[in-house]
């Protein structure tokens, strides 16, 4: 269906191919998952499918690649309408209409369908999709995941042969994210689609491919049976990881898989007190003076930072914040979950002070954040919001130091000093947007950062980040905590939640609905467990570094296993 | 099945006629040849009582005939804009227009003017006539104003665009995009901003602008950049290759054809132009317009998603508002006098028979075109699970409407201890 025949690109002449020699052939009907570390050129792979790159993107592309027997090189992705459909990331950057049955059908007014056929396949899209009951609705009114379902609904009405998805459930929570993923399999199984699939959270989706494409970064592409290039593929979802470290072969791919092998494993691991879940490699280098410390003594650990009492937020008459008490310790991670829009983010600005809130009160050292000028509110509670790249507009990297140092009045270079900790090897002279996602985040983190405050508060920080930057950045969160700092990250992660929080926060319709230690909140959600956890049920084990570090033990000791630890 | 969601088949026009009508949307296009009858028609006038007539027959067919869509609340705007426009005539009168008229209803002091300014006169007696002039003026124009108010609030923007000719495609697109993407800037002017607070929104003035303007313009230029990707991706400008001469050509075509139709409108519509400037221009600008769009859309191949057809309601309503305006023109011929009132000597204004009917015409729509229907969105067909409703945060809808296995997301979590005291 799609032939690769020796492709090479580069964005400019004598920079370096972010595609090198690729040959591939995807059969009709495969359901392929494209991995890699970011910047490895999976976005320039899916775009060079249907001619996007290099037509919209610039840059000089060598090689042929066809779909369906058609070449990109002579005809625009215009002319591939009818064979390819693509939906990003960010469904709303993509719609062209403003509701949802007149954006099933605009594609198809595009390639002169009859509006008989035209009406026929939108009713069978919007069943499809299970997206019948959306049919008169504004887009903009629409959830995350029911406007990914919409942006994928409104491709397929051309009929295309090939669907070609980037990263489309990053943004989603996770039962969203299962229903876009049930809908894009019931394509591959009914319809004979063939699935192009990009996506960080490889967890969600590794376990349905029939074929994975793994580009390492240097331009080549690794394409093969998951089972065949899992085992030394470095991006890996963590049930391959406990596979790993259980030395397992061949590796499992999915819970099941896992669940079925792990018998042996939860008799040797039951009895065992789990240790911390975070990642024993630091990547960061540890300092010997904490990262950004507030002045004075660190406060112990457990000691009350900030008290939220009955903090209500309103838009017009819609009630997003209900009344949430919250009370944040000094050393503490807490993990806020809920599904998109059941008032996360906020709580999290209205407890900053920045944004509305309509009654309640915030007390983090002897001051409201709300009442304060913005200046003292963010030397209390800093916010790196969920766009954090709102923050950055000067040229360089080293100007926005030094803008920061000036506005939170620290001492000259002390922003830098935080960035070089939580990214080493930024180049003052690079500008702010060429940064990769991970890089933008380690800028504000810093930005903000230096204004030493005591409570921090991250909005879906990992989004956009693969899995070597989520692990480095979950070694910054940890160890901002052990500086003595209470550190609050709303997210929908649950893997990452499972390894840095120690505690979760789950709310629902603008209510906290469950709050507790890590293990005992995700471990009994469906929803929210991690792939760990659902293999190891009932046993509280969270991560593969966990399980890693306790069989590692166990060989070292070649001894009788520890009995001290007793069950949670 | 109702009849108006049938495709229309070979061999049967229009569908079978029921009465009362099914609710549904008229064609945009009737509802502005309506709007324009009546306009034409008050502007042929200045008799208050008719303009008076036309107002209330315009408002009364918006308000029996408008959906619930949010162009529909506009007409109280243009109320508004039409009073504002007799006050200003009136008060333009008071100040500038002094003396002329013999029935003086009260002076005002008058402000001596400069040498320079000989002609002039600020305030000074205010006669009735005077003011009764401006009052009939400026009536008639804000008659006018309603008139188009009332397609307005009628008539879909968007319905409208999308009957545009196969040629004016890619204008109507592009306002329709235009249209979409100016709440999201709005949108992301404010994240930025509030964003800024963040910072401790330093600096004030030309600083802060640059901290909002480069966030929001990277913004909106990498969602331009997808959108138009994301366009291409799904067809948009599958030309077929025309090649630039017959574009030019079609370009050419339609501009002077729009320029004869204004000048040939203008001729028509004033009764002093010579009668060269009337209808032949208006004819011959109509067909080399037509020509150009005719060229041009034979190079479009796209079809529309459930297109608005022309059926008798349609026709109807464009027939009434076009009976309004030519009876009016027929009694311009026959019966000037009651159409302007004498200022001088004053005179009550009188009706005659066949401009009231001429008006009365225009009423017809609300009766005889079916009910728009009252809801943007159609009902659901299931109930919705009972969370669904009360979607928080304004930007999401009901989570649980997912339908799918997910949905009990929080079902578990609900489970755990809820343990209020944060772990030490």
């Amino acid at each position: 269906m799609i032939t690769f025949e020796d492709v090479s690109f580069r964005y400019e002449e004598d920079g370096p191919a972010a595609l090198a020699g690729v040959d591939l052939h995807i059969p009709e009907g495969e359901l392929c998952l494209v991995t890699g570390h970011t910047g490895t050129g999976k976005s320039t792979l899916l775009g060079a499918v249907n001619g996007l790159v290099p037509r919209f993107t610039g840059g000089h592309l060598r090689g042929r690649v066809t779909v369906a027997g058609q070449g990109t090189e002579s005809r625009p992705p215009q002319e591939f309408a009818h064979l390819v459909g693509r939906v990003g990331q960010d469904p709303l950057a993509g719609f062209v209409t403003d509701n949802v049955e007149e954006e099933l059908a605009y594609g198809m007014e595009q390639l002169a369908v009859r509006p008989e056929v035209m009406r026929k396949r939108v009713e069978e899209t919007l069943d499809l999709l299970g997206i019948a009951e959306l049919r008169g609705r504004a887009l903009r009114s629409l959830s995350g995941g029911q406007q990914q379902r919409v942006a994928i609904g409104s491709v397929l009405t051309s009929h295309p042969s090939v669907l070609v998805l980037d990263e489309p459930t990053s943004a989603l929570d996770p039962t969203a994210a299962e229903d876009v993923l049930s809908a894009v399999l019931r394509l591959v199984h009914d319809l004979g689609v063939t699935v192009l699939i990009a996506e960080h959270r490889m967890e969600r989706v590794l376990q349905y491919a029939d074929r994975l494409l793994y580009l390492p970064g240097d331009g080549t592409v690794r394409d093969g049976t998951p089972a065949e290039l899992m085992p030394d593929c470095a991006v890996a979802p963590p049930v391959v990881q406990l596979g790993r470290v259980a030395g397992w072969s061949p590796l499992p791919l999915s819970v099941r898989d896992a669940r079925r092998r792990a018998a042996g494993l939860r008799e040797r691991l039951t009895d065992r007190a789990p240790g911390p879940p975070h990642p024993a490699d630091v990547d960061v280098p540890p300092s010997a003076v904490p990262v950004g410390r507030p002045a004075g003594e660190p406060p112990a650990a457990g000691e009350p930072l900030l008290t939220a009492r009955a903090v209500t937020v309103t838009y017009g008459s819609t009630v997003a914040v209900r009344r949430v008490d919250l009370r944040l310790a000094a050393g503490e991670v807490t993990a806020l979950m809920g599904r998109n829009g059941s008032g996360k983010s906020s709580l999290l600005w209205a407890v900053q002070g920045s944004g509305p809130r309509r009654s309640g009160t915030v007390e983090v050292a002897g001051g409201d954040p709300g009442d304060l000028p913005a200046a003292d509110a963010r030397a209390r509670v800093g916010l790196v919001p969920q766009t954090a790249a709102d923050l950055l507009y000067l040229q360089t990297v080293d100007e926005e130091c030094e803008q920061s140092d000036a506005e939170s009045g620290a001492g000259k270079g002390s922003c830098r000093a935080l960035l070089d900790r939580l990214a080493p090897g930024i180049g003052g002279a690079s500008h702010p947007r060429d940064l990769s996602e991970g890089q933008q985040l380690a800028l504000v983190l810093a930005i903000q950062l230096t204004a030493a405050p005591p409570v921090m508060l991250l909005d879906e920080p990992t989004r956009g980040l693969d899995y070597a930057a989520k692990r480095r950045f979950g070694a910054v969160v940890r160890r901002l905590a052990a500086d003595g700092r209470s550190v609050v990250i709303a997210t929908h992660d649950v893997e990452f939640v499972a390894a840095v929080a120690d505690r979760v926060v789950v709310m629902a319709d603008g209510e906290i609905v469950a709050d507790g230690a890590t293990p005992d909140v995700v471990c009994s959600s469906p929803a929210f467990a991690p792939q760990v956890a659902k293999v190891l049920s009932p046993l509280p084990w969270l991560t593969p570094d966990q399980v890693g570090r306790a069989l590692a033990a166990d060989l070292e000791e070649a001894a009788p296993p520890r009995t001290e630890g007793a069950p949670r | 099945m109702s009849g108006d969601r049938q495709p229309a088949r070979p061999g049967r026009r229009w569908p079978e006629p029921t009465w009362p009508p099914l609710a549904r949307s008229l064609h945009p296009g009737a509802w502005w040849l309506w709007a324009l009858g009546l306009a034409v028609a008050a502007s042929r006038t200045t008799n208050p009582l008719l303009l008076a007539m036309i107002l209330a027959v315009a408002a009364y067919v918006v308000v029996r005939r408008r959906g619930d869509a949010p162009w529909a609340l506009s007409f109280r705007m243009y109320l508004a804009l039409g009073a504002f426009i007799i006050v200003m005539r009136v008060a333009f009168r008071i100040v500038f227009g002094g003396g002329q008229g013999d029935t003086v209803l009260f002076t005002l002091p008058e402000i001596p003017l400069p040498e320079a300014a000989a002609g002039i006169r600020l305030f000074g007696e205010v006669a009735a006539e005077q003011l009764l002039g401006g009052f009939y003026d400026g009536l008639r124009l804000a008659t006018m104003v309603v008139c188009v108010g009332a397609a307005n609030s009628l008539a879909d923007p968007k319905r409208m665009l999308k009957a545009l000719p196969g040629a004016l495609y890619e204008v109507g697109a592009s306002v329709v995009v235009a249209l979409t993407v100016a709440p999201q800037l709005i949108e992301s002017v404010r994240r930025v901003r509030r964003a800024r607070r963040l910072r401790g929104a330093a600096g004030k003035g030309r600083r802060a602008l640059r901290g909002i303007i480069i966030p929001v313009l990277e913004d909106a230029l990498n969602r331009s950049l997808a959108l138009a990707a994301a366009m291409a991706s799904r067809g948009y400008g599958r030309t077929g290759g025309a090649d630039p001469r017959t574009r030019l050509i079609t370009g050419v075509l339609v501009v002077v054809g729009l320029v004869g139709v204004c000048g040939g409108l203008y001729g028509v519509l004033d009764a002093a132009a010579p009668a060269l400037l009337g209808a032949p221009l208006l004819l011959g600008g109509g067909a080399v317009a037509l020509a150009g769009l005719v060229l041009g859309g034979r190079r479009v191949r796209r079809t529309g998603y459930r297109p608005d057809r022309w059926r008798p309601a349609e026709l109807l309503t464009a027939g009434a508002g076009a009976t309004t305006a030519a009876l009016m023109f027929l009694t311009a011929g026959v019966d000037p006098d009651n159409l302007y009132p004498s200022l001088s000597p004053l005179s009550w204004p009188e009706l005659s028979l066949i401009p009231v009917l001429a008006v009365l015409a225009g009423v017809l729509p609300a009766f005889l075109t079916p009910e728009p229907p009252r809801t943007a969105a159609p009902p659901v067909a299931a109930p919705r699970p009972a969370g669904g409703a009360n979607g928080p945060g304004g930007a999401n809808g009901p989570g649980g409407a997912n339908g799918a296995g997910g949905a009990n997301g929080l079902g578990g979590a609900n489970g755990a201890e809820p343990r209020k005291e944060p772990v030490a």
